[in-house]
């Protein structure tokens, strides 16, 4: 169809500068510019309200060697590693059973994504209540009086645990979304030839979702990355830092320190580190993709 | 596999749903029991699931002496807001590029999908410097025009409308109808689910929107409620009654779009990651 149509058309050109417009106009202003100006002020001295010096890459070369810099991005990984995989296998289970279930699947399904679409610090709020050493309803059940967000190895598996709670039903959704797209005639076919049970999950199930693993795992890496609330509102960064992320340190760099040059080269860094994580692991699905087939 | 090893299995399957879910709602059931005791039971010596003395005095406390009506307030008039523009500015945009044959569409298009490369935490730098120098912090416009810009919404609206058949618009063509004519009364009205679905995801993420408004924003009378519900220690102590019933209020809007729109929230999230519901 494409083939056969003009590439312009005569008529076009002036309602799709006008219907254009709008859009364009904050586009530039909001995304354009400003991407191009985190590139520009990571190559100057610049503080909140001006830029003083044009430096080079004299930013980078201190990122690199800033021992502050690497521990954040080491606590993102951490974080990465602590959400990526359990948020999607969870994602999988809940989704599985909300498919097989048909007559609560409404309530499971309800249950499962509600946290999702409730504002981050309702989510803070009932963890630091829950997490409260004193009072707290899981130290109580615990039989412990532990100060769980001041804990050097418990407070970033406990900012894990209440962000799994808090996004996994996005997962769910998908892998919900990709269960339903599978004919139901295929498990009619097989359940002819005798199979049942785990033979049918291995054999029609997982090859049908594979792909939506994958893009999952994908957009769960780059969203993990991505921390910043959860451990802002409930560690702020604590204890000692060992829970400060790569976005806390741009944000302390840039609004506490004033230093929005080098604020601006740890949010280059970090865009090369999402976009080029994110190239691996797509890479690396579809190599398992073509290798299993 | 036989019969009674099957029926294993979904035992097995059932008492995991039923943990799962169980575990899911846990949390917001045990804000409730706070919220709905009286302040001194939550530090209580004594442990207790449920309230001894049921009230809302927690919650007459949190509206008569916080912000929270007030944050509420700027929560429901920004989401809106975002909404609306984000809507018009994108369907707008989506005709364009689906419908229309102009010079340069497909790079104005790809320079519109790179927006999805670059995270928008990377631009919050100059676009803080902008707004300070457009003297927009601390106001309605500064909280809302950078949430404007959507990618996704774009590219949903334009997939779809790639899938209308072009005997619609030739048909309103021959009238003499006009682009602007055409997306208003042809492919608007068929539209409207699509719409409507990316419609309340927008507003559910605009109203849950922390990390801008959190930089844009620091007087307390222009916080939303992601915002002012990490203020609440300073506006009313370590009072875990009140704090639950804060974050309860908090809850409550989007929690009940939710409960009403489930179908088309779900369809929302879906269409924008490219799966269909």
């Amino acid at each position: 169809m494409h083939a056969t149509r003009p590439r312009t058309r005569k008529g076009d050109a002036l309602p799709a500068v006008l219907l254009l417009a709008p859009f364009a106009i904050t586009f530039l202003l909001f995304f354009f510019l400003p991407a191009l100006d985190t590139f520009y002020m990571s190559l100057t001295e610049s503080s909140l309200t001006r830029t003083n010096a044009f430096i080079g890459l004299d930013n980078y070369v201190t990122l690199v060697q800033d021992p502050s810099f690497w521990a954040a991005v080491g606590n993102t990984f951490y974080f990465a590693l602590l959400t990526v995989v359990p948020l999607t296998v969870l994602g999988l289970v809940m989704a599985l059973l909300v498919n097989h279930f048909t007559r609560a699947s409404g309530w499971l399904q309800g249950a499962f994504f509600l946290p999702f679409v409730l504002p981050i610090s309702v989510m803070t709020l009932i963890a630091d209540w829950m997490l409260q050493p004193s009072s707290g309803v899981v130290n109580y059940v615990l039989g412990m009086q532990r100060a769980w967000f001041a804990d050097l190895t418990w407070a970033m598996p406990m900012v894990a645990i209440g962000t799994i709670w808090w996004t996994v039903g996005f997962n769910m959704l998908m892998f919900l979304a990709g269960l339903r797209n599978i004919p139901a005639e295929l498990y009619e076919a097989a359940a002819l030839d005798g199979a049942r049970g785990f033979t049918l999950f291995r054999t029609i199930t997982w090859p049908a979702l594979r792909p939506v693993a994958g893009m999952a795992l994908v957009l769960q890496l780059i969203a993990s990355m991505k921390i910043f609330g959860q451990t802002y509102i409930m560690t702020t960064g604590g204890p000692f830092n060992t829970t400060r992320v790569t976005l806390h340190y741009m944000y302390e760099t840039a609004f506490t320190q004033s230093d929005a040059g080098y604020a601006a080269a740890i949010a280059v860094a970090f865009v090369a580190i999402v976009i080029a994580l994110s190239l691996a692991q797509a890479g690396i699905v579809a190599w398992l993709a073509r290798r299993d087939a | 596999m036989n019969k009674r090893a099957s029926l294993g299995w979904t035992v097995i399957g059932a008492l995991a749903a039923l943990l799962l879910a169980a575990m899911w709602v846990a949390p917001l059931l045990w804000a409730m029991s706070t919220a709905l005791r009286p302040e001194h039971e939550t530090v209580s010596a004594v442990f207790h699931w449920l309230p001894q003395e049921w009230t809302l005095d927690a919650f007459a406390k949190v509206l008569a002496a916080g912000n929270v009506g007030r944050w509420l307030f700027n929560s429901a008039l920004v989401a809106l807001l975002v909404t609306v523009v984000t809507m018009a500015l994108s369907l707008m945009a989506a005709f364009a590029f689906s419908q229309l044959r102009f010079r340069g569409r497909t790079l104005v298009f790809a320079l519109t999908m790179l927006a999805f490369l670059v995270p928008f935490e990377a631009l919050l730098v100059p676009l803080f410097r902008m707004m300070n120098q457009l003297g927009l912090i601390n106001s309605y416009a500064g909280i809302v025009l950078p949430q404007v810009v959507a990618p996704v919404v774009i590219y949903v609206f334009k997939q779809f409308f790639d899938a209308i058949p072009a005997d619609f618009r030739e048909a309103a063509v021959m009238d003499g109808a006009g682009p602007l004519r055409i997306l208003w009364s042809v492919y608007l009205p068929v539209s409207g689910n699509i719409v409507w679905a990316m419609a309340i995801v927008t507003f559910i993420g605009a109203w849950n929107n922390f990390l801008w408004p959190f930089i844009i924003v620091t007087s307390n009378d222009m916080m939303t409620i992601p915002l002012g519900l990490t203020q609440t220690y300073d506006a009313f102590g370590v009072r875990y009654a009140q704090l639950m019933a804060a974050a309860l209020l908090g809850a409550l809007p989007v929690a009940l779009a939710y409960v009403v729109f489930q179908r088309r929230v779900t369809h929302g999230f879906l269409a924008a990651t490219g799966l269909k519901g």
